[in-house]
């Protein structure tokens, strides 16, 4: 069988703009949670949200920044980083291709547009661009034109599971012999006004600490009370084990494993077995029995209900290992990036198994009795033989997405 | 300063141009415009010049096309204003 390994990762986050330093600053519990910085004319709330700090823009003329959403900026600073660190030469650029994930696309042009336009429906002038910068494929197209890659190039919107099931779509598009090289994950900015409001209208967003905004989203955590809304990008590239062989690249890992899952029982509230059944798809899909697995990257939101039901999911699909397994949910330091929380999170915990260390659930200061298992609180946690990680992903739509990735 | 000069600056601005290659012969596909860019540029001389260039009907090949366009507009506006003052 073809198999597939990781050779490539890129990173754009409210803690960090590389993989290295995303990396660092959630082992060493560094938050990227604070107040928006951008204050909006109809509404004085101060929102709680994680941005990307502000990045270079070098190589992009004036028009060009004009005529990209957010989203797809960071979405092609993200596989740009990654295709430059898998030194990445496609031998046939027909078999290259790009799976992406977005939630909302393009979000704040957007809404921007609107704006504008019901402001003063009579005087309004929408930019020509706002088409091809809203639609939710324009970042997946920009990273397949700014590569060349002339294979598939598909664009999955599953919410939360979004860049998750564009990896394990992928995967499987390689392992099929569709393609040799993909980029592959997601990116969604979507701190917009109207967004912020109705996420907080559905009572998911975390309540402010006033005293460390930072420390407001507690996964796991007796007082956790929601997520705080993000925004990022992260991409892996992906290759056929021989395609990355034949021209000498590093390999970080194999993508061993992919489990995907609909609850079909409700559009919002999670279920326990469902995500139980993506996880021993994507279990079995790699080979693997729960004593395998070393870490557990979890979609841990800080709901009240979301992570008590994956703590019963974990616990169905690890049985008598489940409270052996390390779990954390680094959403408390970043934020729910949306379509890219699935591929940062698997990042993040590829590069624990390579650096055999854990990054902590941060601000887990008053345990949960219904949260029961080992969420590595507060602090890192070498863990120097950890052989193969778990990355879970639940979206709204009852959409779950599993990833493992292997040592090779 | 002319609508060309103010034309050519616009032009530097946005996509970074050397101002010595912009000239009134310059063709915007030799500098590099493709056609939804040359759109999103119109879209820019409008608002800067305050005119309401006709859309899907105007085959601007160069710079000097588009600056006797813009040139050609601001003289219908500015027309159309004075007969409206006589018929007043």
């Amino acid at each position: 069988m073809r198999r597939v390994v990781v050779t490539g990762l890129g990173v754009m986050s409210p803690v960090g703009r590389d993989p290295a330093s995303f990396f660092a600053n959630l082992l060493a519990g560094h938050s990227g949670v604070g107040r928006h910085s951008r204050l909006f004319a109809e509404d004085s709330t101060a929102w709680l949200t994680a941005e990307v700090p502000a990045f270079a823009t070098e190589g992009f003329t004036k028009m060009r920044l004009g005529t990209l959403d957010r989203t797809t900026l960071l979405a092609l600073l993200t596989a740009r980083q990654a295709v430059a660190d898998a030194k990445l030469v496609a031998e046939d650029k027909d078999r290259a291709g790009v799976y992406w994930g977005t939630g909302l696309g393009g979000a704040t042009t957007m809404e921007e547009s609107y704006r504008q336009f019901l402001g003063n429906a009579a005087a309004a002038r929408i930019k020509p661009s706002t088409v091809v910068m809203t639609m939710n494929n324009a970042a997946a197209s920009e990273i397949s034109l700014d590569f060349g890659f002339t294979g598939q190039t598909y664009t999955y919107s599953i919410a939360c599971s979004s860049s998750a099931v564009a990896i394990g779509e992928s995967a499987r598009a390689i392992r099929a012999g569709y393609c040799d090289c993909v980029v592959a994950g997601g990116a969604d900015s979507l701190l917009t006004l109207g967004s912020l409001k109705a996420w907080n209208a559905l009572q998911t967003l975390a309540r402010e600490d006033t005293d460390e905004p930072g420390t407001s989203c507690r996964p796991f955590a007796a007082d956790r009370s929601g997520f705080v809304l993000g925004e990022g990008a992260g991409a892996v590239v992906l290759e056929e084990l021989q395609h990355a062989e034949r021209r000498g690249a590093t390999i970080y890992a194999e993508l061993a494993g992919f489990g995907a899952t609909s609850d079909a029982s409700h559009v919002t509230k999670p279920s326990a077995p469902g995500q139980a059944r993506a996880m021993a798809m994507a279990l079995n899909d790699a080979g693997l029995a729960p004593q395998d697995i070393g870490y557990i990257n979890a979609h841990g939101t800080a709901t009240v209900v979301g992570d008590v039901v994956e703590t019963e999911a974990i616990k169905t699909a690890f049985g008598e290992f489940a409270l052996r397994v390390p779990i954390s949910s680094t959403k408390a330091l970043h934020g729910h990036l949306m379509g890219a929380t699935g591929v940062v999170e698997f990042i993040a915990a590829l590069m624990a198994m390579r650096q055999g260390v854990i990054p902590p659930t941060a601000h887990l200061r008053y345990p949960d009795p219904a949260c029961d298992l080992d969420y590595v609180p507060n602090e890192a946690r070498s863990a120097s033989a950890i052989n193969a990680v778990m990355s879970n992903s639940f979206a709204f739509g009852g959409n779950n997405a599993v990833l493992i990735a292997k040592r090779m | 300063m002319s609508t060309f000069d103010k034309v050519r600056e616009m032009l530097v601005d946005q996509f970074q141009l050397d101002p010595a290659i912009v000239t009134p012969e310059a063709a915007l596909q030799e500098l590099k415009i493709d056609s939804l860019a040359a759109i999103e540029f119109l879209f820019l001389l409008e608002e800067k010049f305050n005119v309401d260039a006709p859309k899907g009907r105007v085959d601007l090949k160069t710079v000097g096309d588009v600056a006797n366009e813009i040139d050609r507009l601001l003289d219908d506006q500015h027309s159309d204003k004075e007969s409206a003052g006589t018929v007043a």
